[in-house]
């Protein structure tokens, strides 16, 4: 039940949707929404999963009985006598209620996943304990589930050319690490080039996302240092801020008076128990929360920052390339200086179609993980055609290949990603976030509805993402839809009327607040209260 | 019922006559305490902080954090990268040198291979290069799941699974099965991203001198006397014994034999990290349970990385499917981050065939070592560590000069005056501060299938000369 106090406007929210302006620190309306749930859809919720459990005891009962067969691999008859690997009630939901909708998730593809793939499709003659390929594949199915934000997955054009030639000339693996022999000259290329897309000193470039968050914040602070992190924040974040063994305090989601409360608490008492002032505090967001859809409050958390001199780590792993005007990523969607994020963090899966991860921002702090990062020590460099890949699309981006292809394509998502919001909202559906972010949650609330939605999309050729318990509170499942600029608008109506007719079929249009369907014009900056309640 | 209910009432008016004053008076000031109680405020744990708000503002003003980066000072300037222009294969250019490589992981010279970048580049002409987005959300292609099956198929496991990196395989795969409060037993010689997945993993560690078996059975024993003690919590502790087939640090390989042997004995569990032995070992290259003849399923989980052998990147782990599934939803590399791009899969797969097409490679490797073994042997100064069929080995100096900068000093001269003659070599690199048992400075020389006799000869008296000017 989300009820907002807005830091600047200093009125309690009584509407789950919230606007404001804040004189001049934003920009631009910051229009997010968190829709509360309705109360009987939260008692039908917890029903269902009161029904589930239940059965899942009963289950469990007939299986230890052997009058229902059981599915579940076994441990070996040598190895009886040892500690059991697993706890029975460990995997208690995976047996019993992951495994009835497990179809929904891991459906192998056999294309490009560009804005429409191919999906090979899989039939389970015993509830989904195993699959079997039929040998079918369902043709063009709409693609709303890949990150695939300014379209560059694709298999022909500039980009794959160039990182063809560069499989053919460099070959595909490097065998070492950057420290040792594995910095090509490939590697320094990339690193100048995402240092000036980012408007930072320097930069340096990662094998793996993931890896670079859970290597680099163990290099930045250690014992003595204070982490202050978001509720929310993603595994790989969370993983790092652990292994780097500082102490970790977890402010809400977005809130800046608990992150300000957790800051003057934090300098003016000190470590606990001994008092002694904290040698750092780093404080970890990320750009876009890809479970929420929510943007960080950027511009509050830098005026904190600098009052409390605090240091800023941001995590733009869906940010960069899928906001701003130029696609540079959050800060430049709030209009801030790059300069004032002390590390910038993010990934290269998402908006430009190849894999790792990058830190940017000054000279000290690069040539410092340069020597003392895990992953230049230890793990093996990027491979060359990944990399061509990154530069050519940055380059595609920046413009510098002497097309606006890039441009256009950072307008098209960000059309498509109100255009498709709008009409969402306009239906009836909860919709999570803000207004201009191209991950689109929805909220599904029941269990039997995550596989049911699932199943249903897929039947009329629509690749949706679903997400339930445990990357989400347990009643608020969700379907992720993620806009890509490579959607064109036929296909975003398509997916539209498609999920408009499953949402009847559902019932999932739980929204109280019905927006007045607007003429077609162009979002305007004047329009704010259409609500109607 | 309504009388009943009438009745019980009036008995209640009565007993509250009857009762005697004390008792009267002590139930209510009991009732006035818990209101008292209900309305305070709650306990504050942490001292209240009774500093005026001006001593706030002025203790925010005053604290002045440390750097975000330790300086650099200036007369130790940090030491830059070599940097490599081309393809890193047998002939390399490093620095603007060209160079024969000794020094890259490359054991079966599938970098350079047309068959490998051919199917590679398939591979991207139908799939492009990202799969923008993890397993779970449509990151599953069909060559990812033709890997896992052909990687089974070869380790002759019934399952296997893929990571995108090589460093994340096997620190994802120790906390996804040992918790807080289990037990694992680690070698001292282990590489870092075993020492990071134990980290992660908060289970109690317990490191054995390398390569001991008698040092694990006395902390085995150990163990077993502390669980007589609490069987309850033994029965519910679950253990481990971490090793590697081939030693990255040491060059050494495990005695897998006598490892089965105690687990058996002690019940505990084995995980084998095979990055260096996996197409090196063995008569088909099934790494070091073929060498020693160990019976597959007796490994509780085996994981490599596809990175030194296969030529390509990322990690996988096979075993029994009962051990391997539960990787797929609990460990952290794989489900919260994006797959392997299909043409690095495509491009194992196809190293996978040759390796499996041609057989002979494996003995020839052994054979290129155990020559470069022999020639080395005997260097005044330096001593060389692991063995004789390991291809990365280490030159270790045989006396300490006395600290550790001035011996990486030394090796480094070492490597520089290689290099200027056409032998590229590198220093083992470790972070000193964060490993646990630091090794000893050393240069390690890697030997490829490639690599010919002549250039071995040249590499052998290369370094002895070099030996020869510089620690003389």
């Amino acid at each position: 039940y989300h009820q907002k106090i807005c830091l600047h406007c200093d009125k309690v929210n009584r509407k789950s949707s919230h606007i404001c302006h804040n004189g001049g620190i934003y920009k631009r309306p910051f229009k997010e929404s968190f829709e509360e749930t309705p109360m009987l859809v939260a008692v039908l919720t917890y029903m269902g999963y009161g029904i589930l459990t239940l059965f899942g005891y009963l289950r469990d009962f007939l299986r230890e009985w052997k009058i229902e067969k059981c599915h579940n691999a076994t441990e070996r008859e040598e190895q009886k006598d040892f500690v059991p690997l697993y706890q029975d009630f460990e995997n208690f939901y995976t047996r019993n209620l992951y495994m009835r909708i497990r179809d929904s998730w891991n459906r192998p593809i056999c294309s490009v996943p560009g804005a429409k793939f191919d999906i090979l499709e899989r039939v389970s003659y015993d509830y989904n304990w195993t699959f079997k390929y039929t040998g079918r594949i369902v043709n063009d199915v709409i693609n709303m589930g890949s990150y695939n934000y300014l379209g560059f997955a694709e298999n022909s054009g500039v980009c794959a050319d160039a990182a063809a030639e560069m499989t053919l000339k460099y070959g595909v693996g490097v065998c070492s690490t950057r420290r040792e022999i594995g910095n090509l000259d490939k590697h320094e290329e990339l690193e100048k080039l995402v240092a000036k897309f980012l408007g930072v000193e320097a930069s340096m470039a990662f094998g793996m996302g993931f890896a670079t968050n859970s290597m680099n914040i163990p290099a930045l602070v250690g014992k003595g240092c204070l982490i202050l992190s978001d509720e929310l924040n993603h595994a790989s974040l969370v993983l790092g801020a652990r292994l780097s063994g500082a102490t970790i305090r977890v402010f809400k989601h977005n809130n800046m008076q608990s992150l300000e409360k957790l800051l003057k608490d934090a300098i003016v008492h000190g470590q606990p128990r001994t008092h002694r002032p904290w040698k750092k505090i780093l404080i970890l967001v990320e750009g876009i929360y890809s479970m929420e859809g929510s943007i960080v409050h950027l511009p509050d958390i830098i005026a904190l920052k600098k009052k409390y001199k605090a240091y800023l780590y941001l995590d733009e792993a869906h940010s960069i390339g899928a906001l701003g005007p130029t696609g540079r990523g959050v800060v430049e969607y709030f209009g801030l200086d790059p300069r004032d994020v002390d590390i910038m963090m993010g990934t290269f899966t998402k908006s430009f179609g190849a894999a790792g991860g990058y830190i940017g921002g000054t000279k000290e702090l690069v040539d410092y993980l340069r020597t003392h990062s895990h992953s230049a020590v230890y793990a093996t460099s990027m491979s060359p055609p990944v990399v061509e890949q990154i530069i050519t699309s940055m380059k595609c981006i920046m413009g510098e290949d002497g097309t606006t292809l890039g441009q256009e394509r950072v307008q098209q998502l960000a059309e498509n990603t109100r255009y498709f919001r709008r009409k969402l909202q306009e239906m009836g559906f909860i919709i999570y976030g803000n207004d201009d972010s191209p991950v689109v949650p929805m909220m599904l609330y029941m269990p039997a509805k995550i596989g049911a939605f699932g199943r249903e999309m897929l039947k009329r050729n629509i690749g949706v993402v679903v997400v339930g318990f445990p990357a989400t509170p347990i009643i608020e499942s969700r379907a992720r839809f993620c806009v890509s600029a490579a959607h064109t608008k036929e296909m975003l109506d398509t997916a539209l009327n498609v999920i408009n007719e499953v949402g009847d079929l559902l019932q999932l249009k739980y929204s109280r607040h019905r927006l007045v369907p607007l003429l077609d014009r162009p979002f305007d900056e004047t329009t704010y209260e259409e609500n109607e309640d | 019922m309504a009388s009943g209910q009438q009745w019980v009432l009036v008995e209640m008016v009565q007993a509250f006559y009857e009762a005697p004053a004390y008792h009267l008076i002590l139930e209510g000031i009991l009732i006035l305490w818990i209101i008292r109680l209900l309305f305070s405020k709650t306990y504050k744990l942490q001292d209240s902080s009774d500093l005026t708000e001006k001593e706030i503002e002025e203790i925010i003003e005053e604290w002045q954090p440390e750097p975000l980066v330790p300086r650099m000072s200036k007369e130790k300037p940090a030491p830059s990268y070599n940097i490599v222009s081309g393809p890193p294969c047998h002939k390399i250019t490093v620095n603007g040198k060209q160079c024969i490589n000794f020094a890259s992981f490359n054991f079966l010279g599938l970098l350079d291979n047309d068959r490998v970048k051919n199917q590679a580049l398939q591979s991207l002409r139908k799939y492009g290069v990202g799969t923008c987005g993890p397993r779970g959300f449509y990151g599953t292609f069909d060559v990812h799941l033709e890997l896992e099956d052909r990687l089974a198929k070869f380790m002759r496991t019934e399952e296997s699974i893929i990571y995108s990196y090589g460093f994340a395989t096997i620190a994802s795969a120790i906390p996804a099965y040992s918790k807080r409060g289990d037990i694992v037993f680690v070698d001292e010689a282990a590489c870092f991203s075993i020492q990071k997945g134990l980290q992660a993993s908060r289970s109690h560690i317990k490191y054995f001198k390398h390569n001991d078996m008698e040092d694990l059975e006395r902390i085995l024993k150990q163990q077993e006397l502390e669980d007589q003690k609490n069987p309850r919590k033994a029965r519910v502790t679950r253990r481990f014994i971490v090793v590697e087939g081939l030693y990255m640090n040491t060059g050494a390989i495990c005695p897998l034999p006598e490892l089965v042997k105690l687990k058996y004995k002690y019940k505990v569990r084995i995980f084998l990290e095979e990055s260096l032995s996996f197409g090196v070992l063995g008569q088909h290259g099934r790494g070091v349970t073929e060498h020693f003849g160990v019976n597959i399923d007796d490994i509780d989980l085996i994981s490599a990385n596809m990175e030194n052998s296969l030529a390509s990147v990322g990690g996988f782990c096979c075993g029994r499917s009962f051990v391997i599934d539960h990787q797929r939803l609990s460990g952290q590399g794989y489900c919260f981050s994006a797959s392997l791009p299909p043409m690095l899969a495509s491009a194992a797969i196809e190293a996978l065939n040759i390796m499996e097409e041609d057989q002979d490679i494996f003995r020839l490797l052994r054979d290129k070592c155990k020559h470069i073994h022999k020639e080395l042997q005997g260097i005044l100064g330096l001593k060389v560590v692991g063995e004789s069929i390991s291809p990365a080995f280490h030159l270790q100096l045989e006396q300490s000069s006395g600290s550790r900068e001035s011996d990486v000093r030394i090796l480094n001269r070492i490597v520089e005056y290689c290099m200027d003659r056409k032998i590229a070599l590198t220093q083992a690199h470790y972070l000193e501060k964060e490993e646990k048992f630091l090794p000893p400075p050393s240069i390690r020389v890697v030997v490829t299938v490639e690599q010919t006799e002549e250039e071995l000869e040249m590499a052998a008296n290369l370094i002895k000369e070099a030996a020869q000017n510089i620690l003389q």
